[in-house]
């Protein structure tokens, strides 16, 4: 065996051990070199975004001087006669993403709670592995099955009694459509359930089980437990991911575009038809040109700067959460 | 226990060196070979380490010999495994680390500017605390040195030789295609001595390398160590008095100050000697208390 | 660990205080229509889930065939035969490209905020790339169009470079958590050995990331396989195959259903929903890929 090893080298047969000889000048520069093509790349992604904001805003530049803030503050869209008001897709945007929230958050939550606190083991996982499905399907699928089976089956009959019933408030006031802020928000809130579930269960796996024990210690039911030890924890977590799905429904096109109506004016009640910014750039694109391409640009920088705003925020929050 | 069986100086064509001060340690009845025969394979001067400003490691000097084993013990903090760090630059890799004093081998000084990190490490081969095998085969473990430098010969005839100076050829040699990751603790340590031989180093940084092991394996790894002395210069770090008394010729002893103002810890070196000395007649009163304390 | 916050009400509460403060009978009620209420949201999300897959099944399988798998569409929407191929190979030649492009600068970009990167840069890279994830596809769709179509004109260069953007942070963040995973220890045995920086990456950290990092991609290819409103605006959409890269606008899976679902004539509806079926099978072909890969890489790490 020693032998054997003995073969292994200089040092093994007795010569002088060889002074440290440093590599060659490849060697050494292909670390420098990969060093800086990873800077490269990772500066890629600050220059596509910069050059995402200034490409898209140069290009809407004449509609925004020549319209100036009424591009914003009117609700006046008719690129017919050349006027070009976004207020009505700003107002739908908001409004639709509003209503997929107050449907998603308790959903979520809901989910989210059942999943970590209350659920047998065994259900966990096909409830999770069925919520992340929901993730998986593709918007224009969304879009595609809301047309065609949740107009009829659920969208129209609920819009109808929702006027019927409620009809008095203005919020609700008929003639009641299934194509309208309502379809659109109920489409976008089945889709941005499996973002604020799945981000709100990881926070609310993250509340020590110490404090669930502190908790059930002093007598608390599951409920008063959740309220009391669970929720403070995990509140600026769970606000992070209402936020990310807020910015999700707030950019989301293709279910929208094919459900909210295409009215391009403000209404006042959510079960008439309305628009959104990104359902109007989908939809009126192709058959634009000049000014009303131009117009459309603009609306996407106007829909960037809301979600980049809305973005941010939630990742602050996300990363703060984290580093405590 | 029996005292551990001593080498013959494994090289006697080394010019003797008179660059560096004489700070050999002394030498005496228990059986190790002369220093002045031999030219250190480390001449240690002033190390100092800083980890973000503050002091971890003080104004170490010491000369390690070839073809030995030595031991740096001390309690745990004291800076073992930061000063075993500093022999083949691993410090460089941790953010906000300072070294400063040199340190050089064969009389080349590592910390000098001009000299690359990455070159020091291909003659000085190291063995983690815990067994790190990539999770690669068997096979591609002990070839990675030799193929990352561009090796230029039978692998497969190195890949043996380097497992069978392991001692692990025999275990292994049915299972060179399979994940090393399945191998037993043991089996992994050993195989990462292998792949750390199979770059042909000169001096082989063991830290703690049993103390994730059972006791039979360390018994296997420390007898490895026997063998691997006759080609390698070993330093171990341990913080087992009983396997560096069994294993080692020559033992440095750190030790953890403290200020008492800031309570800021950094480790010194006490003495440093042959290991029989160092543990039936330290010097030091510290040194004394250690060894006993720990045997009592 | 800190003082523990106070469950509700009932923190200071004795035990004894259980049946006399408070009735016992109206807190178990509150508690059990908190649980049917979590129960609930399960089973109203699960109304979807179900709905969403059996339609799509039902009247996909109902008007798929091997015709609709093998023929381009026919040009009118009234006209029952042809199918989604000239769909099915846009979506291949643009994922494919955007796949290409957004993978390698990806892992890159991850590999610089893992390994190299310190600092402010790192820093703006990470939360940009967080970001990023969250800009509209449709702004993106916008973007390419401004810079490259109104030049170069619709093509399939122009929607793969739109589904790479989206791609591009989607891939560095995934990477990057994966390559997080691997253990230092791993590393510094690479160093110990003498390898540099680069053949650590490369031949250590990389190889024992690699199931994570391709779990990533697949999910990203999936992401980018269904998005529409970036194609729109760069690919346009076509009637007829074209392997062509540039200069001639071509067509994709999404591109097509959404004309389907827009238009009122049934062979039309017909072919958008045996579309969908296409599209979500390899959607889901590829999310189930990239499970199958997560929990092998958890197994043999």
């Amino acid at each position: 065996m020693q032998s054997e090893a003995r073969t292994l080298g200089d040092v093994a047969a007795g010569v002088a051990p060889a002074a440290i000889e440093n590599r060659t000048g490849i060697g050494r520069r292909a670390d420098s070199l990969f060093g800086l093509l990873t800077l490269v790349s990772g500066s890629l992604v600050l220059i596509v975004l910069g050059f995402m904001v200034v490409s898209t805003t140069n290009t809407a530049l004449p509609i925004f001087s020549s319209e100036g803030l009424s591009f914003v503050t009117s609700s006046n869209w008719n690129p017919a006669d050349g006027n070009y008001g976004i207020l009505a897709f700003i107002y739908g945007t908001l409004v639709t993403s509003i209503i997929a929230l107050v449907i998603a958050i308790p959903v979520s939550l809901g989910i989210a709670l059942y999943v970590v606190e209350a659920a047998p083991r065994w259900v966990r996982g096909p409830i999770t592995y069925a919520v992340d499905l929901l993730a998986a399907v593709p918007s224009v699928v969304y879009g595609l099955w809301g047309v065609f089976v949740l107009l009829p089956l659920f969208l129209q009959p609920a819009a109808a009694l929702l006027s019927e019933y409620l009809g008095f408030i203005p919020l609700f006031a008929g003639p009641p459509s299934g194509l309208s802020y309502f379809g659109a928000g109920v489409v976008l809130a089945i889709m941005v359930i499996p973002i604020i579930s799945s981000l709100s269960r990881e926070v609310i796996r993250t509340v020590p089980d110490a404090d669930r024990y502190a908790a059930y210690a002093l007598g608390a039911t599951r409920w008063e437990m959740i309220r009391g030890a669970v929720i403070p924890r995990s509140r600026a977590g769970i606000v992070g991911a209402v936020m990310l799905g807020l910015g999700r429904a707030l950019g989301e096109t293709i279910a929208v575009a094919l459900l909210v109506g295409s009215a391009t004016r403000i209404d006042p009640s959510v079960v008439r038809p309305g628009y959104s910014m990104a359902a109007v750039i989908a939809n009126q694109f192709q058959e634009a040109s000049g000014d009303h391409i131009r117009a459309l640009v603009g609306v996407g920088v106007v829909l960037f700067a809301i979600t980049i705003l809305v973005n941010m925020a939630a990742r602050l929050m996300v990363w703060r959460m984290v580093e405590r | 226990m029996t005292p551990p069986p001593f080498a013959a100086p494994a090289s006697t064509a080394l010019p003797n060196s008179a660059q560096a001060p004489d700070l050999t340690p002394q030498v005496g009845e228990y059986g190790v070979p002369q220093p002045s025969a031999a030219e250190p394979v480390f001449t240690i001067r002033d190390l100092s380490v800083y980890y973000g400003g503050n002091v971890a490691l003080k104004e170490v000097s010491l000369d390690i010999m070839p073809r030995e084993i030595t031991a740096i013990i001390g309690p745990s903090g004291c800076g073992k495994s930061t000063f075993i760090r500093c022999l083949n630059r691993m410090n460089d890799l941790i953010p906000g680390a300072t070294v400063t004093g040199d340190v050089f081998y064969h009389g080349q000084n590592i910390y000098a500017p001009e000299v690359d990190p990455v070159a020091v490490r291909r003659r000085i081969g190291m063995v983690f605390q815990r067994p790190n095998p990539f999770p690669k085969s068997v096979y591609d473990n002990v070839a990675f040195g030799p193929r990352i430098n561009g090796f230029k010969g039978d692998l497969d005839e190195l890949v043996e030789n380097s497992l069978r100076a392991a001692a692990l050829w025999d275990e292994v040699k049915d299972k060179l295609k399979k994940s090393a990751l399945n191998l037993s603790g043991g089996q992994q340590q050993r195989l990462c001595i292998a792949r750390a031989i199979a770059v042909e180093p000169d001096v082989i940084l063991m830290d703690e390398p049993a103390s994730a092991l059972d006791p039979v394996a360390t018994v296997r790894i420390e007898d490895l160590m026997q063998e691997l002395k006759k080609q390698y210069s070993i330093i171990i770090v341990t913080h087992n008095m009983q396997q560096a008394a069994r294993v080692s010729e020559r033992t440095a002893f750190l030790y953890t100050e403290v200020d008492e103002e800031t309570s800021s810890r950094w480790g010194i070196l006490v003495e440093h000697g042959e290991t029989g000395l160092i543990f039936t007649r330290p010097k030091d009163k510290r040194t004394e208390d250690y060894v006993s304390g720990r045997f009592g | 660990m800190g003082r523990s916050p106070s469950p509700g009400e009932s923190a200071g509460a004795k035990v004894s205080d259980i049946n006399s403060a408070r009735p016992a009978g109206r807190r178990l009620w509150t508690n059990r229509l908190a649980s049917a209420a979590m129960l609930g949201a399960v089973l109203l999300a699960m109304i979807p889930v179900g709905l969403i897959l059996s339609y799509i099944f039902a009247k996909g399988m109902a008007a798929m065939s091997w015709e609709f798998l093998s023929e381009p569409t026919p040009f009118s929407f009234r006209r029952a035969e042809g199918g989604f191929l000239n769909g099915l190979i846009g979506t291949g030649i643009m994922v494919g490209l955007a796949t290409l492009v957004s993978v390698p600068l990806g892992i890159l970009a991850a590999i610089y905020l893992q390994e190299y990167g310190r600092g402010l840069l790192a820093n703006l890279i990470r939360f940009f790339s967080d970001v990023m994830t969250g800009v509209p596809s449709v702004f993106v769709g916008l973007f390419v169009y401004t810079a490259f179509v109104l030049p170069f004109g619709f093509g399939a260069v122009m929607g793969a470079a739109a589904l790479a953007i989206i791609m591009l942070p989607i891939v560095v963040r995934t990477t990057e958590e994966m390559l997080k995973l691997v253990p230092l220890e791993l590393q510094h045995g690479s160093f110990a050995l003498g390898a540099s920086k680069f053949q650590t990456i490369i031949r250590v950290v990389l190889p024992s990331a690699l199931p994570g990092i391709t779990t990533g991609v697949l999910l990203a290819v999936a992401r980018a396989a269904g998005e529409t409103a970036p194609l729109i605006l760069t690919a346009l959409g076509s009637l007829t195959i074209t392997t062509k890269l540039i200069g001639e606008p071509i067509s994709a899976l999404p591109l097509l259903i959404f004309d389907g679902a827009r238009n009122p004539f049934a062979a039309g509806q017909e072919r958008a929903w045996a579309g969908a079926l296409e599209l979500l099978a390899l959607v889901l072909i590829f999310t189930l890929l990239a499970r199958i890969v997560a929990s092998r890489s958890k197994i043999s790490s």
